[in-house]
């Protein structure tokens, strides 16, 4: 005897529904407390259930409209036995697939609230481009202001200021209150990339500080057999290089890059070393940092420092570079935060150094100081592998024989 | 023994949501309440009857007052409270009785009888059948909150009442009066003043709802006392007293003495963390000095597996916010990533009109320092308000001055704890006054005025001078 299906009791106000959906079709197999049909009320939406298991047989077609108690299949127990043993699976994934089809995967509209794309349109920020405070890192309206709002800033501000000053002097002599000249397309890059780094990337800085006397000691002790040796003056500068090298070495993290979505891991070492120049600050690049000696780094950064100032220097002196290095402290800077160079995702600064007194061993002693900052993009560094990393650099140079043994 | 995944105790809306979204997900549930149906407080004796109370009781004033005005000849109005309070019955069978069935749709095993830990891993539970030991991967305290008790007038059940018994008098009190201005005690004032009973509100703060910016405060309480309610503020209550026969509130304010005789004294001055007889010292889950259950940023006591959630922790004492620290809970126990916003509460009152806020007013930006923009909106000018008899109140938006983005939200008026899930919804996201202001609201409704405060906070409403 095949049992029958009807249409539930509701509650009391409830004596009519539409069968909007069957999830069987006429013969298939169904197995106990599986769903057989959807049922619309005025006041819900339920579904029924298969009570045994067995081969069902359809009554009404879906869309019509059924009384409580009305029988709307009937499901032959035996049968189930005679059915493949295939056909439930089947039916069953049908099943469940009706009741939840797969969305299409991207929304047709552009993504953002109605004030964020009313102030992209206006200003063309891209939201895309704006580190979201929302839910989730959506980008809020306060986030696409500030991004509106943000005035394009010197990488390291210090040496800009002199680089623009000087031309500048004269004007005032004429007597006007401003005069007006074209920026030169260099400037407008820098403009250009400075303004870009700021947008795209989350910037955060890391200082820390460095006692110089190690490094001014070996300096000293050997500045004369250098020179005589490789013609040119051992700076600080090919000591922070190396050191970066080896931190960079232990943190590969940093020595990453954002494309589009996906991460890139540098395996190389060539840093950019930024070189102030009478058409404004430079940054050309010196390949191969790990496989260079002290005196090989002095040698690349005079030279393409003698290029840069004599504007032999070519665009691909420029490009390529995994890392930034920028010394404010030439010119007297005691604490910056530089702006990463993109697509790298950090950049060093070093700056003056001055002898302060710090505590060592319980004593207050003089020392040569160096503050140093690490800007870093926080969208692939961690705060643990930034402050790491120059702590790193910090050992390196504090302690100049790590730089020899390679620890 | 039975041993469970979780073991939810309390089966109010935050423990039985708690148990639901753990059973969803796949857990062992037991569900554990004292009381013969489930639903807690919140839908026994809380929200949900008392707001089957105040809708009969806007029907009665809505026959009785206004149908007239609308051309709607009426005889005389009264009110038949037996069938008031069988309507409201059956309101609650219905809910309580929808919860015990998804119980069992989901298969959690509902264990009627008082818990106790006996250990920080076992539970007994004194049912009908005598004691049953339950052990579980975790406990989740949801027990809940009860009436606070005033010191020198305790309650009796007949004249000094809680929530509990003014949500079932059996006939209108000539007077009552109530003490404590908040949600509960002017909800039930309104129901019975609506019914005929003479109302005083005796507040010991300068104001009702202390929490509410003083325009929304000012606007409600000439509002309350067109409809009858006599309310008075800045009243201590220091006793009660029998003058010829009657029973008479006594209180004082600025070295004043006051009298305020009434049948019925309803106290409604707050609700208390519920942890009595629930061995919570023996399982080592530790109380604050408010006896509230101490728990961290995740709800876990400082019991290992024992977690709490609701009125018995610490944050507002609502259904809503237990509801979401339930799922919350319950998501974490089974290693997903539960979220609850403890900021973005929302809170309301529903009388007529009903009183809502979300996040910051403009009177707590102000003193806390924070640069606002406001953004306010009357009923007044919004056509749905005018067709609909609903033009008392008004929107308010609070906004980051620098920002924009919706700090908080307070609405007076009818329909406001329906109006005020928006502006939730957009502060969730980080959304901006402007945001609001530029999604569209259907026409005519009384939601425009939302969009409206949101437009207004850059002085750009259309409806408005």
């Amino acid at each position: 005897m095949p049992l029958e299906v009807k249409i539930p009791p509701m509650g009391e106000s409830i004596s009519t529904g539409i069968l909007a959906k069957w999830h069987v079709k006429n013969g298939d197999a169904v197995k106990k407390d599986q769903p057989l049909f959807e049922l619309e009320t005025d006041k819900i939406t339920s579904e029924g259930t298969a009570e045994a298991a067995g081969t069902i047989a359809l009554k009404v077609e879906a869309g019509a409209e059924v009384k409580i108690g009305q029988v709307v299949a009937s499901i032959e127990a035996g049968a189930a036995a005679a059915a493949p043993a295939a056909a439930p699976a089947p039916a069953d994934k049908k099943a469940s697939a009706a009741p939840f089809p797969k969305t299409a995967s991207k929304p047709p509209f552009a993504p953002g609230s109605p004030a964020v794309r009313r102030i992209a349109e206006e200003t063309g920020v891209n939201p895309a481009d704006v580190a979201g405070t929302g839910k989730a890192g959506r980008v809020t309206k306060g986030d696409m202001l500030s991004a509106a709002e943000k005035p394009a800033v010197p990488a390291t501000p210090a040496p800009a200021p002199v680089a623009a000053a000087k031309p500048s002097a004269p004007a005032a002599a004429s007597g006007e209150r401003q005069t007006r000249r074209k920026m030169t397309p260099l400037r407008q890059k820098i403009a250009e990339r400075l303004v870009s780094a700021q947008h795209s990337a989350a910037l955060l800085t890391t200082f820390n500080e460095v006692d110089m006397s190690p490094v001014m000691a070996l300096r000293s002790k050997y500045q004369e057999e250098f020179v005589k040796k490789n013609g040119l003056k051992l700076g600080f500068m090919s000591f922070f290089v190396k050191a970066v090298v080896h931190a960079l070495r232990e943190v590969p993290s940093i020595n990453t890059q954002i494309d589009g979505d996906t991460l890139v891991q540098n395996h190389y070492y060539d840093i950019g070393v930024a070189v102030s120049t009478d058409k404004g600050l430079m940054v050309p690049v010196i390949r191969n940092c790990d496989t260079l000696g002290m005196a090989g780094i002095e040698k690349a950064i005079t030279d393409s420092a003698t290029r840069a100032r004599e504007g032999k220097i070519t665009l691909a002196d420029f490009e390529g570079g995994v890392f930034t290095i920028t010394n404010g402290g030439t010119f007297g800077s005691l604490l910056s935060t530089p702006i990463i160079n993109p697509p790298q995702s950090a950049i060093l600064g070093m700056h003056a150094i001055n002898d302060r007194p710090v505590a060592i061993a319980g004593q207050v002693v003089i020392r040569p100081m160096m503050y140093v900052a690490l800007t870093y993009d926080h969208r692939l560094i961690d705060g643990r592998e930034a402050v790491s990393f120059l702590v790193k650099v910090k050992q390196e140079i504090e302690d100049p024989a790590r730089l020899l043994l390679g620890l | 023994m039975d041993s469970y995944d979780v073991v939810v105790i309390g089966a109010g809306p935050g423990g039985y949501v708690c148990a639901f979204r753990a059973a969803q997900l796949g857990l062992k549930v037991a569900l554990v309440d004292k009381r013969a149906t489930l639903g807690g407080t919140c839908l026994n004796v809380g929200c949900i009857p008392s707001k089957a109370l105040l809708y009969s009781s806007e029907q009665l004033v809505f026959a009785r007052d206004h149908a007239v005005a609308h051309g709607i000849q009426v005889g005389p109005v009264s009110a038949d409270i037996a069938t008031l309070m069988k309507r409201k019955e059956a309101v609650v069978t219905r809910l309580v009785g929808g919860v015990a069935t998804l119980a069992k749709a989901r298969k959690v095993a509902v264990l009627k009888g008082e818990a106790s830990f006996t250990s920080p891993t076992v539970l007994a539970v004194k049912g009908a059948d005598g004691v049953v030991p339950v052990t579980a991967k975790n406990f989740v305290v949801a027990t809940g909150s009860a009436p606070v008790e005033l010191p020198f007038m305790k309650f009796d059940g007949k004249t000094v009442v809680s929530s509990d018994e003014a949500i079932a008098f059996e006939k209108v009190p000539s007077s009552l009066v109530v003490v404590g201005g908040g949600a509960i005690g002017l909800e039930l004032g309104s129901v019975w003043a609506r019914l005929g009973s003479s109302v005083t509100v005796v507040e010991f703060l300068p104001k009702i709802l202390a929490t509410y910016d003083d325009d929304i405060v000012r606007s409600f309480s000439r509002l309350l006392q067109k409809q009858g309610l006599k309310i008075e503020v800045g009243a201590k209550v220091t006793g009660l007293k029998s003058a010829g026969g009657q029973t008479v509130l006594t209180a004082e304010r600025d070295g004043a003495a006051l009298e305020f005789p009434g049948e019925k004294v309803l106290v409604a001055v707050g609700r208390r963390p519920y942890t009595e007889g629930l061995g919570l010292a023996k399982a080592g889950v530790a109380l604050d000095e408010k006896g509230r259950v101490k728990v961290d940023s995740r709800l876990r006591t400082g019991a290992p597996g024992i977690w709490a959630i609701g009125d018995v922790v610490a944050g507002p004492m609502l259904a809503h916010k237990a509801e979401e620290d339930g799922i919350a809970v319950a998501e974490w126990i089974a290693g997903k990533a539960g979220h609850v916003d403890w900021d973005l509460v929302p809170a309301i009152v529903y009388t007529d009109p009903e009183v809502a806020s979300v996040g910051l007013g403009e009177d707590a930006a102000k003193a806390k320092g924070v640069t606002v923009n406001v953004g306010r909106f009357n009923f007044a000018a919004n056509g749905r308000a005018i067709a609909n008899d609903s033009t008392d109140g008004f929107v308010k938006i609070v906004a980051d001055a620098k920002t924009d983005r919706i700090l908080g939200a307070q609405i007076l008026g009818r329909g406001a704890g329906e109006l005020i899930s928006e502006v939730v919804t957009h502060m969730e996201y980080g959304g901006s006054a402007e945001d609001l202001g530029r999604t569209i609201h259907a026409h005519p409704t009384m939601s425009e005025a939302v969009k409206e405060a949101g437009l207004a906070v850059s002085k750009s409403a259309i409806h408005a001078i």
